[in-house]
């Protein structure tokens, strides 16, 4: 990092990025908005970790949420309504070197995308998925979303939504070759900033759904969380997501709960009553896609002309 | 083998008639999984191995579990082989041999035969057990003969029972024996080819199916009293055979591509099929994806990272790609996109040959959006039109489109064996700092084309987005910016289109009648047309390669002629369709891009049988559109 490596003296020394050089324009969203806390959660992450911003790729779809891309100044991808986790699953296949984040809101992730999303899970490309979970459409304007409560009143239901919500770490979890599983939320930074960071970390498909404020569409949400402070459990382990002291002492619920058990993960995940922040389950002996998309690169055009005559020799006469 | 076939054929030889001819077409009909297709293919390679000009094309059933002896169980394949270059399937075929009396019919709905027609027919039927089988059997030989087929009953079965106790399995090895005597295709080349068909397979099952092959050549020898002389003119050059789909997945491997990202489809998914087994020890990789929107993503997120990836489909796939497609133009992606066309809409005739996606294909997305389209018009182009897209894709920045079909695909030709060079191979990723200052789109007024940075290059950071954006790859929606920026991605077309050169015309540059094609019918129509300017016509042809861009020059040739007719192989209105007037007529489909681009009253032939067109077919076509007999 910083300064000249003590082993050879005359290497010129890295550049050393502060958070600005991660920042670019101003983000548009709505004051209040569980975004902006991300976003600054995100940029604190790259400068921990010094990420070149040039080997750091943020893909998304479109929402509220995918116009995130646009607020670092790294590489981007803004892509498709749904589509970011094919994009980005495309993007790692075989370029290993680069950190590569998914940003998807919930309608985009689970609803237009939960196809690519349930795929997405089992091929454990390693990357740090981020569900921006508002529980609402932000960007058309309040309409129902997959994990919008019943009875939530939108634009396409205005006498209060019919179905229950899909729950996204249920269906993550229940998803074959699933390796890291953590809920977190804007409201608490740092229970935010390191739920990211356990998740960059992973060696694999860090999927985090991050529990969001809407104030412009779903304020009652918001309220709600702020009068029922109970409903936050927070999840312990040695091996889970850790937080000061002071932090944990904030919520007035606490539960030991190792992320090794994936059959407690899912009682827990099931049980809707309650948010459990922290991680439900991390496996780092999943198979990785990734590994395979990347165990051939490099070939010289000798090997690929040689692969290549071999072909035609097959079919010649 | 002590009686060795060419010695005891000597002796006979002259007691045979020997027919000569110049080019035969042969079917082999029969049910599924009788292993017809494996015969016909290998007579093919081993015609081809001898010199000999060959088309093969499979015949497959309506349904995948037929019930056995039946019409819509017809399975197999037509060979057409000659002494000259073949370029298409051809017209009726010459000799048939069926495994039993219904599967013929299948053929002759499609009006395959002809009065002459040699047809040679498992007699077993004729002592089945069963009264009704029996009668069936007795009344299509009749009928058989009463079409004018030259009908000969061959005990197949009866004769491979001689040597083995399962003669449903390797009847069709004793065929190939049959045929290689009928045609005095070399046996040492034939024992050759089922030693590589069965290389997989126990020792003793090669031996048995050696057997077979030697019966079937035998049996012919002492029962059959005719037999073809059709010569063959051995190449200069090395030579390669393979079907249209395999042409693609070498082309792929030779492309510099190494991603192919795919969703399973018929008639498409053969080319990844040949791929997956060769494309790793090239340093490639095959993704199958979860559905066709994700195999494109997947493809552009590749090739948005630096390596290009190619993304294979037929039409609903197509379809289904539609959104990424309107992506990979407005972001500038590169990204080479193979449709094996089939027929549609909808599902429609998934086995079937159609050209009918070229509008789909150009305007298919929301809004304006450019692209290159080239179609391969045989099988050694469906090889290097893919080296080509991925090279174009790269230096246009946007999607190429290479448009084959299920004609292409499953025929079978030899050709020249490519001469691999080393620039048809992409280098590593460029990594050097982007010196562009910002401009992600640096668009040259000019031309269009813009240099494209890539993650890893420092100091070219951008969020690539399918919102409008400006030089910097910035979101605007300023009205002048929103026109410079299509303007720009659309001149990129007009900039290659300048490289082309106008098409080569088949015949006299001016006359009564120019054929356009494009596609799979090149050979059909050459070959239509050649037969028609024999007979005096003043007709010529045109095929193109480049649907979009156009290729330059056509308004200027189509002058010269006093009628334009495009032949393909899509829906249009006839014009003595009830309601149909030269107003409300539907066109074909690039009859209906010709007569917008040039302003001529471009006239068509088109049909949707689901079949490769034969050259009789458009020249009964080019006959009545000049009304000579
Ligand atoms: C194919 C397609 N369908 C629909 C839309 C319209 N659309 C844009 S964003 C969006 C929903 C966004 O909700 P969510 O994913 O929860 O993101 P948020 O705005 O809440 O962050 C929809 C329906 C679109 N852009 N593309
Ligand atoms: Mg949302």
């Amino acid at each position: 990092m910083f300064g000249l490596k003590c082993d050879i003296a005359l290497d010129l020394p890295e550049k050393y990025y502060l958070q600005h050089d991660y920042e670019k324009g101003v983000a548009r969203w709505c004051p209040g908005c569980g975004d902006h806390a991300v976003l600054a959660a995100i940029q604190k992450l790259c400068k921990e970790y010094q990420l070149p911003p040039e080997k750091t790729v943020f893909v998304s779809g479109i929402g509220c949420s995918s116009r995130f891309p646009h607020y670092m100044n790294t590489y981007g991808f803004h892509g498709l309504h749904g589509r970011a986790f094919p994009v980005a699953s495309g993007v790692r296949f075989r370029r290993p070197d680069l950190n590569i984040f998914v940003v998807t809101g919930d309608g985009d992730c689970c609803s237009i995308g939960a196809g690519a999303w349930v795929h997405a899970i089992r091929y454990n490309m390693k990357m740090v998925a981020l569900l921006f979970d508002n529980g609402i459409y932000g960007l058309t304007k309040k309409q129902t979303s997959p994990t919008s409560r019943m009875g939530t009143v939108s634009n396409t239901h205005p006498t209060g939504s019919v179905l229950p919500p899909i729950n996204p770490i249920q269906t993550t979890l229940g998803v074959s070759n699933v390796s890291f599983v953590a809920q977190t939320s804007d409201m608490n930074p740092a229970h935010l900033y390191a739920t990211i960071k356990a998740g960059f970390e992973h060696p694999g498909f860090a999927f985090i759904r991050i529990m969001q404020r809407c104030p412009a569409f779903m304020q009652q949400q918001t309220d709600d969380w702020k009068t029922n402070k109970d409903q936050f459990v927070l999840l312990e382990h040695p091996k889970g997501i850790s937080v000061d002291e002071a932090v944990a002492d904030t919520f007035g619920l606490r539960v030991a709960h190792d992320p090794g058990a994936l059959h407690s993960a899912r009682e827990l995940a099931e049980d809707t009553d309650k948010v459990y922040l922290g991680l439900f389950y991390q496996n780092k002996e999943a198979l990785r896609y990734d590994l395979y998309g990347a165990h051939n690169l490099g070939y010289t055009y000798e090997q690929k002309e040689a692969a290549l005559e071999t072909e035609l020799d097959r079919f010649a006469i | 083998m002590a009686n060795s076939p060419e010695t005891l054929a000597a002796g006979r030889r002259e007691t045979k008639q020997v027919i000569p001819v110049d080019e035969h077409i042969i079917e082999i009909v029969s049910d599924s999984g009788e292993g017809a297709q494996k015969a016909g293919q290998s007579f093919g390679a081993i015609s081809a191995k001898m010199g000999n000009g060959v088309w093969t094309v499979e015949i497959i059933p309506a349904e995948i579990q037929p019930p056995p002896r039946t019409v819509q169980g017809a399975s197999g394949i037509r060979i057409r082989i000659g002494s000259r270059k073949i370029t298409n399937p051809g017209n009726e075929a010459d000799l048939v041999i069926a495994f039993n009396e219904k599967v013929p019919y299948a053929r002759i709905e499609q009006m395959a035969y002809k009065e002459g027609t040699v047809l040679l027919i498992e007699s077993k039927w004729g002592e089945d057990e069963s009264e009704e089988i029996r009668n069936s059997y007795v009344e299509a030989i009749q009928d058989f003969r009463e079409r004018g087929y030259v009908v000969h009953e061959i005990p197949m079965e009866k004769e491979c029972l001689r040597w083995v106790r399962n003669p449903k399995k390797g009847k069709n090895m004793w065929v190939l024996g049959l045929l290689c005597y009928l045609y005095d295709r070399s046996l040492e080349r034939a024992e050759e080819q089922i030693r590589q068909i069965f290389r997989k397979k126990s020792d003793a099952i090669v031996e048995s199916n050696l057997q077979l092959l030697q019966a079937g050549y035998e049996w012919a020898l002492q029962q059959l009293d005719f037999r073809f002389d059709l010569p063959s003119i051995p190449s200069e050059s090395e030579m390669v055979v393979m079907n249209g789909n395999e042409a693609l997945s070498l082309g792929i491997m030779a492309s510099g591509i190494e991603v192919c990202s795919m969703y399973p489809i018929t008639p498409a998914t053969s080319v990844t099929h040949h791929l997956a087994e060769a494309f790793e020890r090239a340093g490639g990789l095959v993704h199958q994806a979860e559905d066709e929107i994700a195999a494109i993503g997947f493809a552009v997120g590749s090739s948005y990272a630096g390596k290009t990836a190619v993304t294979i489909t037929s039409g609903p796939g197509i379809a289904l790609k539609t959104e990424f497609i309107g992506l990979a133009v407005m972001a500038e992606v590169p990204l080479v996109i193979i449709d094996v066309q089939r027929g549609g809409p909808s599902t429609g005739l998934p086995t079937k040959v159609e050209q009918g996606d070229i509008l789909a294909v150009l305007y298919g997305q929301p809004g304006d959006s450019p692209k290159i389209v080239l179609a391969p018009a045989t099988i050694e182009e469906c090889f290097h039109f893919v080296i080509l897209a991925r090279k174009l894709a790269e230096t246009f920045r946007m999607p190429v489109f290479v448009l084959s079909d299920a004609n292409l695909a499953t025929g079978v030709q030899p050709y020249p064996r490519p001469k691999v060079n080393r620039d048809w191979f992409s280098g590593p990723i460029d990594q050097s700092p982007w010196k562009e200052k910002g401009r992600a789109f640096g668009w040259d007024e000019k031309t269009g084309l813009s240099k494209r940075p890539v993650p890893g290059q420092a100091g070219g950071m951008y969020t690539l987005t399918g919102l409008a954006h400006n030089e910097q790859g910035i979101v605007s929606y300023k009205p002048e910016n929103n026109q410079y920026s299509s303007a720009m991605r659309s001149r990129k077309l007009a900039t290659f289109g300048q490289t082309l050169k106008p098409p080569v015309i088949n015949g006299d540059p001016e006359g009564d009648l120019l054929i356009v094609g494009w596609g799979s019918t090149l050979g059909t129509i050459d070959e239509a047309v050649e037969k028609a300017r024999a007979m005096g016509a003043k007709v010529s042809s045109i095929h193109l390669r480049f649907l979009s861009p156009l290729e330059p020059g056509l308004k200027e040739i189509f002058s010269r002629f006093k009628q334009v007719m495009t032949v393909e192989i899509n829906y249009s209105d006839r014009l003595e369709d009830p309601l149909i007037t030269a107003e409300n007529r539907r066109y074909s489909q690039l009859a209906w891009m010709l007569r917008a681009q040039t302003l001529t009253d471009v006239q068509c032939y088109s049909n949707v049988h689901g079949q490769p067109m034969s050259p009789g077919l458009i020249l009964r076509q080019i006959q009545s559109a000049l009304q000579i007999r």
